[in-house]
């Protein structure tokens, strides 16, 4: 999907774009679809939506830098997303997510460790999503474990 | 016929593995309904057999259990978990039919009192609305503690073509979750709630704002929107009343400053989320510059309650006011976080301690080790000691003694805690999520870092922490939000507490 030829591209983008005119403030919405749908939200995506909201290229370009979850790089094979906050640090959060992250190639080629900051799991920690599904009372070994067919 | 069983389709149950221990339970025969979480999240996946006695209760149940529990082989029943003390003991409130109902079914609802609050309200004026929610002594949830009669007043009052409710389900705070439980459980609620609320302000439209790290809550108010909207709760002449209220649900994109209101409302509106200066307040200028209620979710939750009628008979908004204490009206959804060995929703009156919450209903550590700190009200709130919670649970008592109470959070720490480190995380937490607009936050979170690096790696500790305390001062009294304005109290409340840890010796850093 990622690969799609730019027009291709630029015609979904605009689609989705277009489908959203009715709502207020459709920046948001338009944006996730596109996340969703094409993975990130690239350089000329930013184009054809400034141009279906009839809003300027600085103003979604402005709106896309602010918000973590709209990247603009494309996603990697398998996202790891570990818990920081306070709740899950008092179980052990922290070096869990350094050890994970050092050892993020060995769970498998194109393996994205990030940090979060809570999952509302805060009773069930150190939390964590993997490839966005979530999971409490994570350790070194469940990690392994989940992550078996990513290798 | 078919074993009626429950298992909580709430994301803490799923992510210890609910949704395996649901589909084995189907593939077995039974009837499987996915309630939301009793709130004892340590017994989770609590799966519950309907029985003649009552829902029993199995704790902590794999796949592997499945056939046993349909035998009746079990061994490890917990009980009928209507009667399980650590739920009879609360006064559940806001929670009274989370984990009870099926949060898919209208009728459900409908069965368990629901509806009754918007009918009621439905017949009374605006101004009468708003009374008994004033009269209830009804104060916002999010944080502030703002009594919610007072903010719909000036929403109902201000003359404008349009108004706005805006439900705030951002809830970033670390350690808290019961926004996000009492939406999965019982999701009707807060629609209730909302449409209650666009009645009292004269609303036409409304949105919640829900963060996106909360993909099952999104999912589940969907279909409650949607069930709403066919049996006529939303839309067009509510229950004949001629009401109309449409109902959006908006996702945030990971942001934590979205949770402050007036990020909230530029995010809504499409922009980057940063703290608009006050004032103007919302309810007078909020989305697209028209007066909007802003509202916790737990705030507009207790709502329909107050408008009900109460099961003694008496009008609900005057029970509410008799639980509490003090200017601490009604009751409080805690949630046990971190370092626990009962996690969960403890939902009681104000004035409940610090230490009936740690130690009785928490059980102490998971860890089995002494405790330590607890933080309570999320990642801008205060770390109290153990000598420090005999204090009552309410906005006044906890502001006296240099607390906040926040969303209700209460995140415990063992004695393997390093409190140095504690207070650089909220240094960095702040950094990180500053929305940037002004300078003490944005500047004073990075100064206050490196600081606290400087400080754990020994370095001048004494020059560096009378430095620190300058830096929480400019950042105390500079900032316009309480994101830079509260960042201090953790990191004060943890060098008064805990100096020991911030006089380091050496540079071996
Ligand atoms: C940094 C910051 C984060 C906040 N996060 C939330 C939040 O996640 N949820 C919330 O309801 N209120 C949050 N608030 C409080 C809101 O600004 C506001 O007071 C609240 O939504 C009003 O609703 P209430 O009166 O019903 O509490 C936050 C405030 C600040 C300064
Ligand atoms: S205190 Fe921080 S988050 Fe609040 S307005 Fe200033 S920079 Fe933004
Ligand atoms: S602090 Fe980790 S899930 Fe809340």
């Amino acid at each position: 999907m990622t690969t799609a030829p730019t027009t291709d591209r630029v015609a979904l983008v605009r689609a989705i774009a277009t489908q959203h005119l009715a709502d207020r403030g459709a920046l948001m919405p338009v944006l996730h679809d596109v996340v969703e749908e094409l993975g990130h939200v690239a350089r000329e995506d930013v184009e054809a939506i400034a141009d279906v909201l009839n809003l300027s290229v600085a103003e979604v370009h402005g709106v896309v830098t602010f918000y973590k979850d709209f990247r603009t790089e494309p996603a990697p094979a398998h996202a790891v997303a570990l818990c920081r906050g306070e709740a899950c640090q008092s179980v052990g959060a922290e070096a869990l997510y350094a050890e994970t992250r050092d050892r993020a190639a060995d769970l498998g080629a194109d393996v994205e460790v990030d940090e979060v900051f809570c999952l509302g799991n805060c009773a069930l920690g150190p939390s964590g999503t993997l490839d966005g599904r979530l999971h409490g009372r994570l350790s070194r070994e469940r990690i392994t474990s989940l992550t078996e067919g990513w290798r | 016929m078919s074993a009626r069983v429950f298992v909580p389709g709430d994301a803490a149950a799923v992510s210890v593995g609910a949704d395996e221990v649901a589909a084995a339970f189907g593939a077995a025969g039974a009837t499987v309904v996915r309630n939301g979480s009793r709130g004892m999240l340590w017994l989770e996946p609590l799966v519950e057999v309907e029985t003649e006695a009552g829902r029993v209760g199995f704790a902590n149940v794999e796949p592997a259990d499945v056939a046993s529990v349909l035998s009746g082989e079990h061994t490890g029943s917990i009980g009928v978990v209507d009667e399980h003390p650590w739920l009879t003991s609360q006064r559940r409130v806001s929670f009274v039919r989370v984990g009870v109902v099926d949060p898919a079914s209208v009728a459900d609802y409908e069965a368990h009192g629901g509806w009754a609050g918007l009918r009621r309200a439905l017949s009374l004026t605006p101004a009468e609305v708003v009374q008994e929610v004033t009269d209830s002594g009804l104060r916002g949830r999010g944080g502030a503690g703002f009594p919610a009669g007072i903010k719909w007043r000036t929403v109902l009052e201000t003359v404008a073509d349009q108004k706005f409710v805006a439900c705030n389900f951002d809830e970033g705070d670390s350690g808290t979750f019961a926004d996000r439980m009492v939406v999965e459980g019982d999701p009707f609620t807060l629609v209730e709630g909302m449409t209650i609320a666009a009645h009292a302000v004269g609303a036409s439209e409304g949105y919640v704002y829900v963060r996106s790290e909360y993909p099952h809550a999104v999912a589940a108010l969907r279909r409650a929107v949607d069930a709403a909207y066919t049996h006529g709760y939303l839309g067009q002449d509510i229950l004949g009343s001629g009401l109309c209220f449409d109902l959006h649900v908006r996702v945030g994109a990971g942001a934590y400053i979205c949770g402050e209101e007036s990020s909230m409302l530029d995010s809504l509106e499409g922009k980057r989320g940063e703290v608009r200066a006050k004032p103007p307040i919302p309810a007078i200028e909020g989305l697209w510059g028209l007066p909007t209620a802003v509202n916790n979710v737990l705030t507009l939750c207790a709502v329909p309650m107050v408008l009900s009628e109460a099961d003694s008979g008496g009008p609900g908004w005057q029970s509410y006011a008799e639980l509490g204490t003090g200017r601490s009206r009604g009751t409080q959804v805690f949630q046990l976080a971190g370092n626990i060995r009962q996690g969960g929703i403890v939902e009681l009156p104000f004035g409940v301690s610090l230490r009936e919450l740690v130690e009785e209903y928490g059980g102490g550590t998971l860890s089995g080790r002494p405790v330590r700190a607890v933080q309570v009200g999320g990642p801008l709130g205060a770390y109290v000691p153990p000598d420090g919670f005999d204090v009552p649970m309410d906005y006044e008592a906890l502001a006296e003694s240099g607390a906040m109470l926040g969303h209700g959070g209460i995140v415990v720490f063992d004695d393997t805690v390093d409190m140095a480190r504690m207070a650089r995380f909220a240094m960095e937490f702040c950094s990180i999520e500053s929305c940037g607009k002004c300078t003490p936050c944005r500047v004073g979170s990075t100064r206050g870092v490196e600081t606290i690096d400087r400080i754990i790696a020994g370095r001048d500790v004494a020059a560096n922490l009378v430095l620190l305390d300058d830096l929480c001062e400019t950042m105390t009294k500079g900032s316009l939000c309480a994101m830079g304005g509260l960042t201090p109290m953790p990191v004060q409340s943890a060098i008064k507490h805990w100096r020991q840890d911030f006089e380091r010796e050496g540079a071996d850093v």
